[in-house]
């Protein structure tokens, strides 16, 4: 079937299978792979990215579910060059290790202060307790969370 | 903005951590190439026992399905293991674990991989599953690997003085058994690889992997293939902690790009083969005996280690190596008699992780630590401080510490903090229906490969011919930050800011052989080695500014930013004019370091070729304090401070990183993390039955070093990515023994397990 939506600003037209997950168009199709698998069951949230600006798993969501949103992945909210706060706040205040979390993370993360611009820790705790990582033990991620806006 | 150089001491932040921010970083399973081929294990299913037929017809002719290879398609030895050969590629009569592979299918893509996979018929006869130590040591138990005789992979003692003979006179004795699950790495990015045989004949593996240089010989091994036909690259690892050094997709790959010659083929395990077919901690379990004097004086240690290393040998018998080898802690200890038998069972196969041994017995010598401060009447944490190793003292296995040795340190920087000095208020203070507790551990983790395995890395850097520094790391980055330290060692030594450093990951055609990232030695190996490639390419850059600038001898020049100045008279060539002066071959220096072994010869330990014994050790003194829910047995983690020896710290934020990361891994070991069995069958098969914690469920780590001077290493420093793993447990049962009066003897402590010594009145 075919499809439109939106993906990081640009209008996209492609043609998808019925059983496709927009996990898989948007790595593969797409080349979008900053948003990353890490269970394909909705357990980790490394999959995570904004629809319509909320959080979704896209390795829940079916490709042809895209059809008619907006969708904003990791790649859409910065870049090296130009990184979103959060990306910025993340790398300053330690809290990438391995970094496989990281885009679904910090798409949690936006989402949370879309909902709650001024968290306390622990509704940030609460906020990306969907979100699983290995490396850091979560302090640093609640730090570059809750300084984003200090700079 | 202006920027210094990138240098050693400050907190800089990593090289890797904007583009990893930002989904730019492409770690291994984010390369799909044009046409590529998707490859995927057909698993035993069955725990133990003989293949009968492997019917592949079906799967052979579905359309989009490129080949169907069994054993038979395997040319080479089709064995793989670091160091025992004993890991088929597929397994053509036997099968050992339900994750064995038996036939490997490639297809057009995963759907109809996964349809092909369903359609192998695998008739296989059970035999009796060998599904823990007390049935692989059953005296009828069937051998998991007939023609190694016995499933006893490996039996082996450490013996110091006397044990036996010293017992008698001790005026206490205390004796327990431990016991700890295994545990699995859970890395978020599953292993994974990409495979390629191009016409030259020389085999492409891009592969999410820790030892990118050993992978070579493993597939080359397994597959009858030269190694120096085989290049491997290892991008970012998303995760590895041990799980990824050895072989996991790599073999099976080769084999597949070999049956296709020119295609790319792609294999990425999801979550649950990650489960089934990765490698997890060794179970274990530990009976002691501990003797000491009424003064506290430690005396003598008595014990048994037994690990289960399941289906096949990977790092076991090594592994047990570094668990007896650290068997009575961190102390002074006159008398020690340590045997350990590691064995095979049809559980999912035990390899490397992160604390390698260490993590299981540090829940046993701590336990005893314990239990004998108490009924000694005596203070934890004094006890520790009066038994804990000093420079100068002989450890357990009676190796000399001539390295630094800071436990005292951490126990006095630990006794000082406010955790430690107010826990019987905040005991006491503990809200209706709640218990609280505060524990402590005494930790340390030998670093390196140890004797026998020459633990050697050579570093390349090269003057780009944009003026900017590369280095050609040698050793994979899993997250640990080494790629960004090596650029903050050449940074520091040739004073470089950021902007003008790189670092390419590891390339066997272009970076030299530095061993695996592994054992803690990665940036204390790699890092020395490229602190004198980057004194070579001091010299040879002064040395040619000197030719250039037309100066008679090469005295008084330095180098800056961007340039090489000439001091006295203020003259400078910028090193992107030096670099396209200068041809390739002069712009590369390339240096190589050997990490220094014991000099003593214990006669003891003769049962390890490899691995015995180390000779600098990080250290590490923990604090957890916890509060118990009546009604629900839930722990909760309130807070949490470790104190780590790790010599000099070359950049706070990555060595306090490495320390929380550690601990959140130790949390999860302590108290939810277990990988679940039924008879060699997997139970938690993902990640709602095996649990790994939240933000929810952790505190905010209190990080603090306790610097020494580890003189031999690179600025002062030695490795961290282990210890912190090693505390959590132990402490987090010494402070449920103080909340419930009942001591822990297994991990991990889980709601209903608090419950039931809650039940018992606090009896354990």
């Amino acid at each position: 079937m075919i499809i439109r939506f939106n993906v990081n600003g640009r209008d996209t037209k492609l043609e998808v299978r019925g059983d496709e997950r927009a996990v898989d168009l948007l790595r593969e199709t797409l080349g979008l792979t900053g948003t990353k698998e890490g269970c394909g069951t909705g357990e980790c949230g490394a999959c995570a990215i904004l629809i319509n600006g909320r959080a979704r798993l896209s390795c829940l969501t079916l490709a042809a579910q895209l059809d008619g949103h907006s969708l904003t992945t990791i790649e859409g909210l910065g870049t090296p060059e130009q990184p979103h706060p959060l990306q910025q706040s993340f790398a300053e205040h330690g809290a990438v290790q391995c970094g496989f979390c990281s885009p679904g993370m910090i798409v949690a993360a936006a989402d949370l202060l879309i909902r709650n611009p001024h968290p306390k820790r622990e509704e940030i705790r609460e906020g990306l307790s969907g979100n699983l990582c290995r490396c850091t033990g979560y302090s640093r991620i609640l730090d570059a969370v809750e300084k984003v806006e200090e700079r | 903005m202006p920027t210094g150089p990138y240098d050693i001491g400050p907190a800089h932040v990593r090289l890797d951590a904007l583009s990893k921010a930002c989904g730019t970083e492409r770690f291994s399973a984010d390369h799909y190439p044009p046409g590529l081929l998707w490859a995927g294990a057909k698993r035993a299913g069955i725990p133990h026992g003989i293949i009968r037929r492997i019917d592949t017809a079906a799967a052979r002719t579905l359309p989009g399905v490129h080949a169907v290879l069994t054993r038979a398609d395997v040319p080479g030895t089709n064995r793989q293991g670091i160091v025992h050969k004993d890991m088929p590629v597929l397994c053509g009569s036997k099968v050992r674990h339900a994750g064995d592979p038996v036939a490997l299918v490639v297809a057009e893509n995963r759907d109809i991989l996964r349809r092909a996979l369903e359609l192998i018929r695998v008739d296989i006869e059970p035999l009796p599953a060998v599904a823990s130590i007390d049935a692989a040591l059953a005296e009828d138990a069937p051998f998991i690997h007939a023609e190694h005789g016995s499933n006893i992979l490996l039996s082996a003692e450490i013996r110091k003085g006397d044990a036996e003979t010293a017992f008698p006179d001790c005026d206490i004795i205390l004796e327990e058994t431990f016991f700890t699950p295994a545990q699995a790495h859970a890395f978020l990015e599953t292993e994974n690889g990409l495979a390629r045989l191009d016409e030259d004949g020389v085999l492409h593996l891009t592969a999410s992997t820790q030892a990118p240089f050993r992978d070579r010989f493993e597939v080359g091994h397994a597959l009858g293939l030269a190694p120096w036909n085989i290049r491997v690259t290892s991008p970012f690892l998303g995760g590895g902690f041990g799980g990824k050094d050895g072989a996991t997709v790599q073999c099976l790959l080769g084999l597949a790009a070999l049956k296709l010659p020119g295609r790319t083929i792609k294999m990425w395990w999801d979550r649950e083969e990650s489960f089934l077919a990765g490698y997890k901690r060794h179970a274990a379990r530990m009976r002691y005996r501990v003797g000491a004097m009424s003064d506290g004086t430690l005396r003598a240690v008595s014990c048994l280690l037994q690990f289960d290393t399941g289906a096949y040998a990977h790092l076991g018998g090594e592994i047990m190596e570094l668990g007896m080898e650290h068997a009575a802690g961190p102390y002074r200890v006159e008398h020690m008699d340590c045997r350990g038998e590691c064995v095979y069972t049809n559980n999912p196969v035990a390899g490397a992780f992160r604390g390698f041994g260490v993590a299981q017995v540090s829940l046993a010598f701590e336990g005893m630590m314990d239990r004998l401060a108490d009924r000694l009447g005596r203070d934890r944490l004094d006890l520790r401080r009066q038994n804990a190793l000093r420079r100068g003292d002989r450890n357990c296995a009676g190796v000399t510490l001539t390295t630094s040795t800071g436990l005292d340190e951490c126990l006095r920087t630990l006794r000082r903090h406010q955790f430690w000095t107010t826990r019987n208020e905040w005991k006491q203070a503990a809200p209706r229906f709640t218990r609280r507790g505060t524990g402590m551990a005494a930790v340390f983790n030998g670093m390196g490969y140890g004797r026998g395995l020459p633990d050697n890395a050579i570093a390349k850097i090269e003057l780009a011919v944009n003026g900017r520094f590369i280095i050609y790391s040698g050793v994979p980055d899993m997250g640990q930050g080494n790629a960004s330290t090596f650029a903050q060692i050449a940074g520091e030594m040739l004073c470089q800011d950021r902007t003008r450093l790189e670092v390419v990951q590891p390339d066997t055609e272009i970076s030299h052989p530095s061993g695996s990232a592994s054992a803690g030695r990665t940036t204390y190996t790699y890092g020395k080695a490229l602190i004198r490639a980057c004194e070579l390419m001091t010299s040879k850059l002064i040395r040619r500014a000197a030719l250039m600038l037309m100066i008679d001898e090469p005295g008084g020049f330095t180098l800056v930013p961007g340039a090489v100045r000439h001091l006295p008279t203020g003259k400078e060539v910028a090193l992107s004019a030096m670099a396209v002066m200068l041809p390739r071959d002069d712009r590369v220096c390339v240096s190589e370091y050997l990490m220094p072994v014991s000099r003593e010869v214990p006669p003891t330990g003769k049962d390890f070729a490899l691995g015995f014994p180390h000779l600098i050790f990080p250290y590490a003194a923990h604090l957890v304090r916890i509060e118990i829910d009546e009604p629900t047995g839930l722990v909760r983690v309130c807070d949490y401070l470790a104190v780590t020896d790790g010599g000099r710290v070359l950049n706070p934020l990555n060595f306090h990183q490495q320390i929380e990361g550690g601990v959140a891994q130790g949390l999860g070991f302590a108290l939810m993390e277990g990988l679940g069995t039924c008879n060699g069958q997997l139970i938690t098969k993902d990640l709602s039955t095996y649990l790994i914690p939240t933000s929810l469920d952790l505190p905010d780590t209190v990080s603090l070093a306790a610097e020494t001077l580890e003189h031999s290493g690179p600025f002062g420093m030695k490795g961290v990515g282990e210890v912190g793993m090693n505390g959590p447990l132990p402490a987090v049962a010494s402070a449920l023994s103080d909340a419930l009066e009942a001591y822990i003897d297994r991990a991990p402590v889980t709601p209903e397990a608090v419950l039931k010594l809650l039940s018992r009145g606090g009896q354990a």
